[in-house]
């Protein structure tokens, strides 16, 4: 076990909601080793794009407080000129969006001709063709004419290469991926995957994976941290998580999913939706309005996060007599599963 | 169970144009030569990488796109003729990708919903407004919407809103384009239960087009896999996902993760090896023209375009 790559602690993002501050990120903690890939699960608004964002320190109107030690020094201390060298360098971020995450004015390869500028040489040919060769890295056929194209000449795949390309430019220490293959098809998924996870080994690069495809994370994934309502409530690593999921979001979240022996029959579905930030009950279990089955005794106020098992920790009591409820017969199985399962974790 | 729907040999190409006096160069083959049949009460699921014509396919169906040759069956009588669309019909009805760009944002719910039968039909307002009621009961809005706007809601809500409108006039066929692939996955469940639910109480048939597998497999009897305009096989769920005779069917199979942890190494050794095989063999399933063979019958139900043995 290696020193701590990225080291976030007690990491707290406020949104400024009619004059209040409301936190989107709320008291998240996290380590990040070298050649580690840990991944960010949750819904749309769980916070986990927000996590990212005051990681590379790109939300201006919010309210940051906690520390990020990128390998040992504080990124919340660092000035505002210093960061601009660390961030699409040393520590470099995947977008969601190929389609706007890229200038449509501005050529492919002088996109990242542009990283390169700050942060390597000044020599304009030796930087046109080290960008020449990460284009042809990434996996991008017939490199020279690709970069002397706009984006809106290529697919969405080949600009989330492009992509990828810009934030590995530097050979970044840390990679942060937002989403990166939620646009894309399947076997172009597969490719940009493997593309990952190569300049992972190649780099020996952490990389914090947000995303929130779970078949992805599980194959992907070293470790996985789910979060809702900007609260990391499951910690553990990534066989475990899959094998023995514990917080009742998380295996809401594992049981939604179609897989094959639910064929044609129903889903489950988590009732409701993620509270907005200025409604959310704060000391209180934040799941707890979803799961309404559930004795309101089975929670803790001001649930914390508690290690069960070494590296695998929950937050709140409330998962030790969960079930999940069907509304329909056809899930029956399920539950009587998930209750024989229960009844294991209270002996 | 008769086929509702049949296609026929259906082809749309569109014209590039160019030189200097804009003349017809060469034509964009989006679909060329699709066939598929649709029984009463049953979904079909088209499946492709994005560019491989479903989307086209889907709108020539319901008459948004031109149709270059080819015909269209619907209860048996044909609705296409060549070189034109088809008439709109509201016999069949269109459930859109992206639920945030597909509804009119000026507009509210009443409106959205009670267009397609006031083009229709003769109704009063108080009629529209408790059609409009038991349609969004229906999909499981509350009466409170009737008046809110698309950006009031979240979106699952505005999928629902999409659907209710698509069954305002009682259609017998839907055509859902990547309904659920905007949603994360708490929400896809929710709508995909709940497209099941209408479908069953309606006896809808669906043509379901999408490019996650895991999503088709769960909501679909029958699949078509399709590769730039034809289709590369065509069966049932089992037969596709258990089987899969095609090597890029294979490949498009492989290339779904999986959440089983235990078989991550598998899977990739899996996808390693389907991948090598498709870089080496796939030219053999294709035509001089890149274009995919003819489909040959494995089983009765069973279809795949392989080449010839030999």
């Amino acid at each position: 076990m290696g020193e701590n790559l990225l080291s976030v602690k007690n990491l707290t993002t406020s949104f400024k909601i009619d004059g209040e501050y409301y936190p989107a990120v709320d008291d998240v903690s996290l380590d990040i080793k070298p050649n580690e890939v840990v991944a960010l699960v949750g819904e749309s608004g769980s916070g986990k794009s927000a996590t990212a964002f005051s990681l590379m320190k790109l939300h201006r109107a919010a309210r940051i407080e906690g520390e990020v030690l990128f390998e040992g020094k504080d990124l919340m201390k660092v000035k505002e000129t210093k960061m601009n060298r660390i961030r699409g360098g040393e520590l470099a971020m995947i977008f969601q969006d190929p389609m706007t995450a890229l200038n449509p004015l501005m050529k492919i390869k002088h996109q990242i001709m542009e990283t390169l500028k700050i942060h390597k040489t000044k020599d304009r040919d030796e930087r046109e063709a080290y960008a020449i060769d990460l284009l042809g890295r990434v996996g991008i056929p017939r490199p020279e004419r690709v970069g002397n194209a706009f984006p809106h000449e290529l697919s969405g795949g080949m600009r989330q290469r492009v992509v990828i390309a810009i934030a590995i430019a530097n050979r970044p220490k840390l990679l942060i991926a937002d989403e990166p293959t939620t646009a894309l098809d399947v076997t172009i998924q597969a490719q940009i995957l493997d593309l990952i996870r190569e300049l992972q080994d190649d780099l020996n690069s952490g990389v914090l994976l947000i995303t929130h495809d779970l078949g992805v994370v599980a194959e992907m994934a070293d470790r996985v941290a789910v979060m809702y309502a900007g609260q990391i409530v499951e910690i553990a690593p990534v066989k475990e998580l899959f094998k023995d999921p514990k917080h009742p979001y998380t295996c809401s979240l594992l049981n939604s999913l179609p897989n094959e022996e639910l064929q044609g029959s129903k889903l489950h579905v988590i009732e409701g939706v993620v509270p907005p930030l200025n409604k959310m009950e704060r000391d209180s279990c934040r799941f707890a309005p979803r799961i309404p089955w559930i004795d309101e005794s089975e929670h803790e106020h001001n649930p914390e996060l508690r290690e069960i098992s070494p590296g695998h920790f929950v937050r709140c009591t409330c998962y030790k007599n969960f079930y999940l409820k069907s509304d329909t017969g056809s899930n029956i199985a399920v539950e009587a599963q998930q209750m024989a399962e229960a009844d294991e974790v209270t002996e | 169970m008769s086929n509702l729907l049949e296609i026929k040999d259906l082809k749309v190409h569109y014209p590039i144009r160019g030189g200097f006096f804009n003349t017809v160069k060469d034509h964009v083959k989006a679909v060329d030569g699709v066939s598929l049949n649709i029984p009463e009460g049953t979904t079909y699921g088209l499946v492709g990488e994005s560019g491989s014509g479903k989307t086209t396919t889907g709108k020539a169906v319901i008459g948004l796109n031109h149709i270059t040759e080819g015909e269209i069956l619907f209860n048996g009588k044909t609705i296409s003729g060549n070189g034109k669309s088809v008439k709109n019909s509201k016999e069949i009805q269109m459930i859109f990708q992206d639920p945030y760009s597909s509804l009119n944002v000026r507009k509210r719910v009443f409106d959205i919903v009670a267009e397609p039968i006031k083009n229709y039909h003769k109704r009063t307002k108080d009629e529209l407004i408790a059609e409009v009621l038991g349609l969004l009961q229906k999909v499981g809005l509350p009466p409170g919407s009737l008046y809110k706007y698309p950006h009031e809601f979240s979106g699952g809500q505005r999928q629902r809103i999409g659907v209710a409108r698509a069954i305002a006039l009682n259609p017998k066929l839907i055509i859902a384009d990547e309904p659920v692939s905007a949603l994360d996955v708490s929400v896809q469940a929710q709508v995909l239960n709940f497209m099941q639910d209408i479908q069953e109480e309606m006896n809808l048939t669906m043509l379901f087009i999408a490019h996650d597998l895991g999503v088709v497999r769960h909501m679909c009897q029958h699949i078509g896999i399709m590769y730039q305009g034809r289709l590369v096989e065509e069966g049932t769920a089992e037969e596709i996902f258990n089987n899969p005779q095609h090597l890029y069917t294979k490949r498009l199979i492989a290339a779904i993760p999986d959440t089983d942890v235990d078989k991550i190494d598998e899977n990739l050794n899996i996808r390693q090896s389907v991948k090598e095989q498709y870089n080496e063999h796939f030219h053999e399933y294709l035509d001089e023209d890149g274009r995919a063979l003819p489909l040959v019958d494995i089983t009765s139900t069973h279809k795949a375009a392989l080449p010839a043995k030999g």
